[in-house]
């Protein structure tokens, strides 16, 4: 036998091994995942019916049509500035932390993290409500506030704010995990080097850390953004008046049997957006998450 | 690090006060006497009581919890192996990657609304416990693989050869040398997922049926129609308080079991 099919041998034979280890996993996605995501697509095609069937033949784009009625561009206009400006603040809170843990943490990294993990043991509807009350008009927030004078009448509820600050809650540890991961296997050596050779600390976290922990921050990223474009509990609970988001007219549609047809092309759309985020971060970020 | 990051430090200490903020102001709004979250009127334990009593609150307290245990179990599993089988290189790898981050990355409505027409499509499988299961343990299990495959990957293999170099079979290897290995990453994943599995309120929300109603979607429920019940508050405070306790334990055996061991350490030298 030649060094070649030997080699091949190896191959299948270790490609046979992982995929009898992944098949249970690949099963229960593959039923309980992809196929319901091709029935969305499906009924994103199919037409509207009011009875128990609630989307039937023929085919018909006009889901579609509708979905990208320029009456729906508000709710996608608020729906990105809801997910970006959360994105944007969970970096911003979960880098420090996350890199904090990783160098000074010592022996108690895991009590650290997990004491990032632990206020999510609550219930989450009742930790919205817990920040519904501190933003109120009387609530602490504006209290504490009120003594510097910088008190809101009526508080800070239902504002843009009080959303995204409610959507950062929800979501920090889904960026700080990868980026912990990111920050640990970071070598700091490399820092000193820069210090070194003459850069000074804004030039060496631009051109050294940040480059360092890249993988971290797209697949913290990744985490935060995309589910947080389609959460529709918080805005409704702590937002203003109208505060319909992409993920609250998917559920309108779904939950009152309205139009399933249109509620799945958004759904499509939402899973557009997916496959264009997962194809921006490509291969990196892929060891961390 | 010669310099102590005293602004870093700062930093993190906010951070962790945000965190805690919530929190902290659930545990004090739980002893209120009145039914109000914004406004503390005096110090009362009515609403444990009136939690100890609630036979619908009990109800879908225990579905939720089977259902979770369930969830976790399962997802362990079948996760668990995933992460060994990710171990190593192999052609299409790449390929179950991308597979499993899709949960990860999924919007949670989209998750529910498909989920729930797929089970209406297929008539074999009733809205309730089954569909429930299905449903959580698809969106559990990557979370899983993450943890696990995150120890696996930092594994040293030689531990395991000099395992099987010294006799051992490989199901006696594994057991003995791989398996205690990772059972920190596996513990994690396990509560993970059950973590998951017992706080999701938007995908069950579209597949509980008659009679199954986790005790999530019982608090939405209730929660539209008259602000959240003061029970689910007091509820909640002895669920973090539990979860901190077990921690704080775990953090002390585990410091007493490194002590212990440089102290045996020691003795040998």
């Amino acid at each position: 036998m030649n060094v070649q099919a030997l080699a091949c041998r190896f191959v299948l034979r270790r490609w046979l091994k992982a995929n009898a280890l992944l098949a249970p996993t690949g099963l229960w996605l593959g039923f309980f995942l992809i196929a319901p995501l091709v029935v969305v697509v499906e009924f994103s095609f199919a037409t509207r019916h009011t009875g128990v069937a609630r989307a039937v033949l023929p085919w018909t784009t006009r889901a579609y049509l509708t979905a990208l009625d320029p009456a729906f561009l508000p709710i996608f206009g608020r729906t990105l500035l809801y997910a970006g400006a959360t994105t944007v603040a969970c970096l911003l809170l979960g880098f420090p932390l996350a890199w904090f843990i990783a160098r000074y943490g010592g022996r108690y990294r895991t009590a650290l993290l997990a004491a990032v993990l632990i206020p999510f043991w609550s219930s989450y509807l009742a930790r919205i409500y817990a920040w519904k009350a501190l933003l109120d008009g009387e609530g602490l927030v504006n209290t504490v506030l009120g003594w510097a004078g910088l008190d809101r009448d009526g508080g800070f509820l239902l504002t843009n704010g009080a959303v995204v600050l409610g959507l950062t809650y929800g979501f920090l540890p889904f960026m700080v995990l990868p980026l912990y991961v990111a920050c640990e296997r970071f070598d700091v050596r490399l820092m000193e080097a820069s210090y070194d050779l003459g850069h000074g600390r804004v030039s060496t976290f631009f051109r050294v850390v940040l480059p360092g922990v890249m993988s971290g921050v797209l697949a913290g990223s990744l985490l935060v953004l995309v589910p947080a474009a389609g959460d529709f509990v918080t805005p409704k609970l702590l937002g203003g008046v109208d505060q319909s988001t992409f993920g609250s007219v998917i559920d309108d549609q779904f939950r009152g049997g309205n139009n399933w047809p249109l509620g799945s092309a958004m759904a499509v759309l939402l899973l557009v957006l997916v496959v264009f985020v997962l194809a921006l971060r490509g291969r990196r970020g892929e060891d961390v998450l | 690090m010669n310099r102590r990051p005293w602004a870093l430090g700062a930093v993190v200490a906010l951070v962790f006060l945000f965190l805690y903020a919530p929190i902290a102001w659930l545990a004090i709004a739980s002893f209120n006497s009145s039914r109000s979250l914004s406004r503390i009127s005096g110090f009362s334990l009515q609403w444990y009581s009136e939690l100890a009593d609630d036979t619908r609150v009990f109800a879908s307290l225990q579905l939720s919890v089977q259902l979770a245990l369930a969830s976790a179990v399962i997802s362990t599993v079948i996760g668990t192996l995933a992460a060994f089988g990710l171990r190593r290189a192999f052609p299409g790898r790449g390929l179950w990657t991308v597979l499993l981050s899709l949960p990860l990355v999924v919007p949670e409505v989209v998750m529910g609304v498909a989920m729930l027409g797929f089970f209406m499509k297929l008539a074999g499988v009733p809205l309730g416990f089954g569909a429930l299961l299905c449903a959580h343990v698809a969106f559990s299990l990557s979370f899983v693989v993450v943890v696990v495959r995150s120890r696996v990957s930092g594994m040293d293999v030689r531990m395991e050869e000099a395992a099987a170099d010294l006799g051992a079979s490989p199901f006696v290897a594994f057991r003995t040398v791989t398996l205690p290995l990772v059972a920190p990453a596996v513990a994690a994943g396990a509560a993970f997922a059950f973590l998951l599995s017992f706080d999701d309120v938007v995908i069950s929300s579209y597949l509980t049926g008659v009679g199954s109603t986790t005790l999530p979607v019982f608090v939405y429920a209730q929660a539209s129609k008259r602000g959240i019940s003061p029970e689910v508050v007091a509820l909640s405070t002895l669920m973090v308080t539990a979860t901190a306790l077990l921690l704080i334990i775990g953090v002390v055996i585990a410091s007493w079991r490194a002590r212990r061991a440089g102290s045996a350490a020691k003795l040998a030298v």
